[in-house]
C-alpha cells in the first residue's frame, strides 16, 4: 500500500521526478496548498518574485542559459493571467517551460468565482499543450507529460492548470514509467533520401548561403554547423535567434540578416541560389517583403517542425528532423562526395561576399554634440566583458546594437525576444540565466523604457544574491519607436519621450534596491564604468548611461519592404545591387 | 480554392474541440462544416471537417492540426473515393392544397415526413450536398419556417479502415 499524500505533495514531488531544482513564482489562494510542501523540498528553490510575468522571463532565462526546462508558479486568474506575456513569449521563441498555476476548486469553476480565469482557454493558441487538473491522482502523469512535451520535438512552453480541491485531495503517488502520447511523436531522425537530395543541391549550386536559426543552438548543433561550414566553404548568416551559434569572429560569418542585418547577411540571402536554412522559420522581420525574398534561390529547409515548412516560403528539399542530425548527416554524405572528387564550386562567390563584408562593414557615427554614442558603450561592454559573458536584452533599439555589436562566439550567450519582441524581458531573464549559470557574468542590456517594465525584479536579485549587472541604454525615449517616428512620421514624436535622463533618478533606484548605482554619460568614463561594475559582484549593478537620443539602428530593411530596398543610412543605399 | 474533406482521430478529451476550433479561427481557415463523434474506439473521436481552401492551405492546416497532441490522424477524403452524408430537417408551410405536392416531391428524393400538423410538414433527408440543396430548392416555393442541417461526416469506400491507411503524404514532409 502506497502512502496517501495530498495532491499538493504529489505535485512537489513530481516536480521533483522531473528535476526541477528551481521554480520563479508567487504564492496566492489557489496555489497555496502547493506552496506548503513546497516548503519542504530540499531539491526545489523557490525564488520569490514581484510580478508572475517577471516570474516567467525568469524561467525562460533559465531554460536559455541552461537548455533545461524553466518552471514557473502562480495561483489563479490574475496570477495566472499575468503568465501570459511570458508564455505567449516561449511559445514564439521555442523556449522550453512549464507553468504551475493554481485554479479555483472544480465545484467552483465556471461560476465566476473570485480569482477564477479560464487560463487554459486563454493559453491554448500560446502554447504547445495544456492541462486543467481536477482530478489529484492525475498529477504525476500531467506534470510527466508536459516536461516531456516542453522538451522534445520542437520545444515549448506546457501549462498544468491544477484546481484547488485536487490539490488539496488525499492521493498517492506514482510517477509514470513511460510517456503514452500516440498523438505526438516528433521526428528528429531526417530522411535519407532527403539528405542526400540536398547535397546534391549544394555541390550544384553556385551561391549557397547557411541560413541558420535558433533551432541549431535549440538542437545543440554548433560543432556540427561549423563542421559542415569548414567542409564546404560556405557562408554563414545567423539570424536574430541564432547569434552565437556560429562564431562571430569566423571568417565565413556574414552577421545578422533581416530587418536590421549587415549588409553583406542581407545582399547574400538576396543573391544566393541555394538557401541551406537550418532551424529557421522565414520570419517577415528575415525575409522582408516576401515575394522578393531571395528570388534567384533554391530552397533547403530542415526544421524539426513540419508545419514551419513551406509555410512562408516553398521548401524545394524539405527536411524534418532535429538540427543536428539533419547537419550530422549532411557532412557525412558530402564527405563521402568530397572523397570521390565532388566539390562544391563557390570560389568567387566566396570573394564577392568577403568584399562585401569588407566594404560595408556594421558601423555608426559618434554624436557632434559630444554626447554618448549608444553603440560605442555596447561595443565596448562586449569587448571588456567577453564572449564568456551572457547578455540578456530587451526589445527596441538596444537589443539591434546589442545583436550586432557584440561578438558573440558560443551559443546561448545571447538571449532574447526575438518572436513576440516583448519589452522588459532582460531584467528577469537575466536573473533566471544568472541562477541556472552562477559562475557566468550575466547582462542585462536594457532600455530605459523596458527597464521600467520588469525593474521591480533587482529586489528579488539583492534579496535572493543573483548578482546580475544591468547596463541600462538609456536614451530618455522609446527609442525604436522614435526611429520609426523620424523616418515615417515626420518626426512627430508622439508620446516616445520617457524624460528619463530625469525621472527615475536610475543610480538612486538602484541604491532603494540594494543594488551599486554607477552612472556614466561620457565615452571616455565608459571602460573603467563597465570595469567597475565587472568587479562588483556583491549585489547586482545598474549602470544608467546616460545616451544620445537621436541614434539610429542601421542599416535598416522598412517594414513590408523588399530587402534589395536595404539602407546603410538614412536615404543611403549600398551600391551593391548596381555593379553586379 | 477547392472544397476538401479531412477525417480528424483525435483522444477524446476535454476542450479538444475548442482546441480544433481555435487553431481554424487563429489561423485564419474557414471551417465550412464540422461533425464530431465517437468511432468504434473508445476514448477516439472522429471530426469531419470541410474546408474550402488551396493546396497549399491544406497542408499548412494539416501540420497545424497534426501538432496538435490530442490529434492522432488525419486523412484527407476525396469526394470519389468516400460516402460522404448530411442530414437536413425541413418544417415546410404545408396546407390542403400543397400537402399532396410536397409529399410527392418528398418521396422523389427519398426523403421522409417525419412530422404532420394543420399548417406544416416536417421532412428528413440525407444524402450529400448537392441532393440536399436540390431538395431545398424544391421546397422553397412552398415556405420553408425552420432549416436545420447537421455537419457531413464521410466514410473512405471499400474495406479498409482510417486506423489502417497511411497518414496524407503532406502530412510528413520528407
Amino acid at each position: 500500500m502506497t502512502d496517501q499524500i495530498t495532491g499538493a505533495q504529489s505535485l512537489i514531488r513530481s516536480l521533483e521526478a522531473a528535476g526541477v531544482d528551481t521554480i520563479f513564482g508567487i504564492p496566492g489562494g489557489a496555489i497555496l496548498p502547493a506552496y506548503d510542501p513546497l516548503m519542504d523540498s530540499r531539491q526545489i528553490r523557490h525564488i520569490l518574485v514581484r510580478h508572475e510575468q517577471a516570474g516567467g522571463h525568469a524561467a525562460e532565462g533559465y531554460a536559455l542559459a541552461t537548455g533545461r526546462v524553466g518552471v514557473c508558479m502562480a495561483t489563479s486568474g490574475p496570477g495566472a493571467t499575468n503568465l501570459v506575456t511570458p508564455i505567449a513569449d516561449a511559445h514564439m521563441d521555442s523556449v522550453p517551460m512549464v507553468a504551475i498555476t493554481g485554479q479555483v476548486p472544480s465545484a467552483a469553476i465556471g461560476t465566476d468565482a473570485f480569482q477564477e480565469a479560464d487560463i487554459r482557454g486563454i493559453t491554448m493558441p500560446i502554447t504547445k499543450h495544456n492541462y486543467l487538473v481536477t482530478n489529484a491522482d492525475d498529477i504525476p502523469r500531467a506534470v510527466a507529460e508536459a516536461f516531456h512535451i516542453a522538451s522534445t520535438g520542437r520545444p515549448g512552453p506546457v501549462l498544468v492548470d491544477v484546481s484547488k480541491d485536487a490539490l488539496q485531495a488525499m492521493t498517492t503517488f506514482t510517477w509514470p514509467e513511460s510517456i503514452n502520447l500516440p498523438g505526438y511523436k516528433p521526428t528528429t531522425r531526417p530522411h535519407a533520401k532527403q539528405v542526400r537530395e540536398a547535397a546534391r543541391l549544394i555541390l550544384d549550386s553556385k551561391r549557397p548561403v547557411l541560413y541558420v536559426g535558433g533551432g541549431v543552438i535549440k538542437a545543440g548543433a554548433s560543432p556540427e554547423l561549423r563542421r559542415l561550414a569548414e567542409l564546404t566553404g560556405i557562408p554563414v548568416v545567423t539570424t536574430l535567434m541564432a547569434r552565437g551559434a556560429f562564431p562571430d569572429s569566423h571568417p565565413q560569418h556574414l552577421g545578422m540578416p533581416g530587418m536590421h542585418g549587415s549588409v553583406a547577411a542581407v545582399g547574400a540571402l538576396q543573391k544566393s541560389d541555394l538557401l541551406i536554412a537550418l532551424g529557421t522559420r522565414f520570419d517577415d522581420r528575415v525575409t522582408g517583403h516576401l515575394p522578393s525574398f531571395a528570388p534567384e534561390a533554391l530552397i533547403i529547409h530542415a526544421d524539426i517542425d513540419p508545419a514551419e515548412i513551406s509555410k512562408n516560403r516553398a521548401a524545394d528539399v524539405p527536411i524534418v528532423g532535429d538540427a543536428r542530425e539533419v547537419i550530422a548527416d549532411l557532412i557525412a554524405v558530402l564527405e563521402t562526395e568530397q572523397a570521390a572528387g565532388r566539390v562544391g564550386d563557390y570560389e568567387s562567390w566566396i570573394a564577392l561576399m568577403a568584399g562585401m563584408k569588407a566594404t560595408y562593414p556594421l558601423g555608426y557615427d559618434i554624436p557632434a554634440d559630444g554626447s554618448l554614442s549608444p553603440q560605442y558603450v555596447i561595443e565596448r561592454l562586449g569587448d571588456i566583458s567577453g564572449p564568456d559573458s551572457i547578455y540578456a536584452a530587451g526589445v527596441g533599439q538596444h537589443q539591434m546594437w546589442a545583436a550586432q555589436f557584440i561578438k558573440y562566439e558560443r551559443p546561448g550567450t545571447w538571449l532574447n525576444s526575438g518572436g513576440l519582441g516583448t519589452m522588459g524581458f532582460a531584467v528577469p531573464a537575466a536573473m533566471g540565466a544568472k541562477v541556472g549559470a552562477p559562475d557566468r557574468v550575466v547582462w542585462a542590456v536594457d532600455g530605459d523604457g523596458c527597464f521600467q517594465m520588469t525593474n521591480q525584479e533587482l529586489a528579488t536579485c539583492t534579496i535572493n544574491e543573483i548578482p546580475i549587472k544591468v547596463a541600462l541604454i538609456n536614451n530618455s525615449s522609446l527609442g525604436m519607436v522614435r526611429q520609426w517616428q523620424t523616418l515615417f512620421y515626420n518626426e512627430r514624436y508622439s508620446n516616445t519621450d520617457l524624460q528619463s535622463h530625469s525621472f527615475p533618478d536610475f543610480v538612486k533606484l538602484a541604491d532603494a534596491y540594494g543594488c551599486h548605482g554607477l552612472r556614466c554619460d561620457s565615452a571616455d568614463q565608459v571602460d573603467v564604468t563597465i570595469e567597475k561594475a565587472l568587479s562588483l559582484n556583491d549585489a547586482p549593478v545598474v549602470i544608467d548611461f546616460q545616451v544620445h537620443k537621436d541614434a539610429m539602428v542601421w542599416p535598416m530593411v522598412a517594414a513590408g519592404t523588399s530587402n534589395d530596398e536595404i539602407k546603410i543610412a538614412r536615404d543611403l543605399a549600398p551600391s551593391w545591387y548596381t555593379e553586379d | 480554392m477547392a472544397r476538401h474533406t479531412l477525417s480528424v482521430l483525435v483522444e477524446d478529451q476535454p476542450g479538444v474541440l475548442a482546441r480544433i476550433a481555435a487553431l481554424f479561427s487563429r489561423r485564419g481557415f474557414n471551417i465550412e462544416s464540422l461533425a464530431v463523434g465517437r468511432t468504434e474506439t473508445e476514448g477516439v473521436s472522429r471530426m469531419t471537417i470541410v474546408v474550402n481552401v488551396d493546396e497549399l492551405r491544406l497542408e499548412q492546416v494539416t501540420k497545424q492540426l497534426n501538432k496538435l497532441i490530442n490529434v492522432l490522424k488525419i486523412v484527407e477524403l476525396d469526394v470519389e473515393n468516400s460516402v460522404q452524408r448530411e442530414i437536413v430537417l425541413i418544417k415546410v408551410r404545408a396546407d390542403d392544397s400543397t400537402r399532396s405536392s410536397i409529399i410527392e416531391t418528398v418521396a422523389l428524393f427519398r426523403a421522409k415526413v417525419v412530422d404532420v400538423a394543420p399548417d406544416a410538414l416536417t421532412i428528413e433527408a440525407t444524402g450529400a450536398a448537392d441532393k440536399l440543396d436540390a431538395l431545398m430548392r424544391m421546397l422553397e416555393p412552398f415556405g420553408i419556417r425552420e432549416l436545420v442541417q447537421s455537419g457531413m461526416v464521410a466514410v473512405s469506400r471499400g474495406g479498409r479502415a482510417i486506423g489502417e491507411r497511411a497518414v496524407r503524404p503532406a502530412d510528413r514532409s520528407a
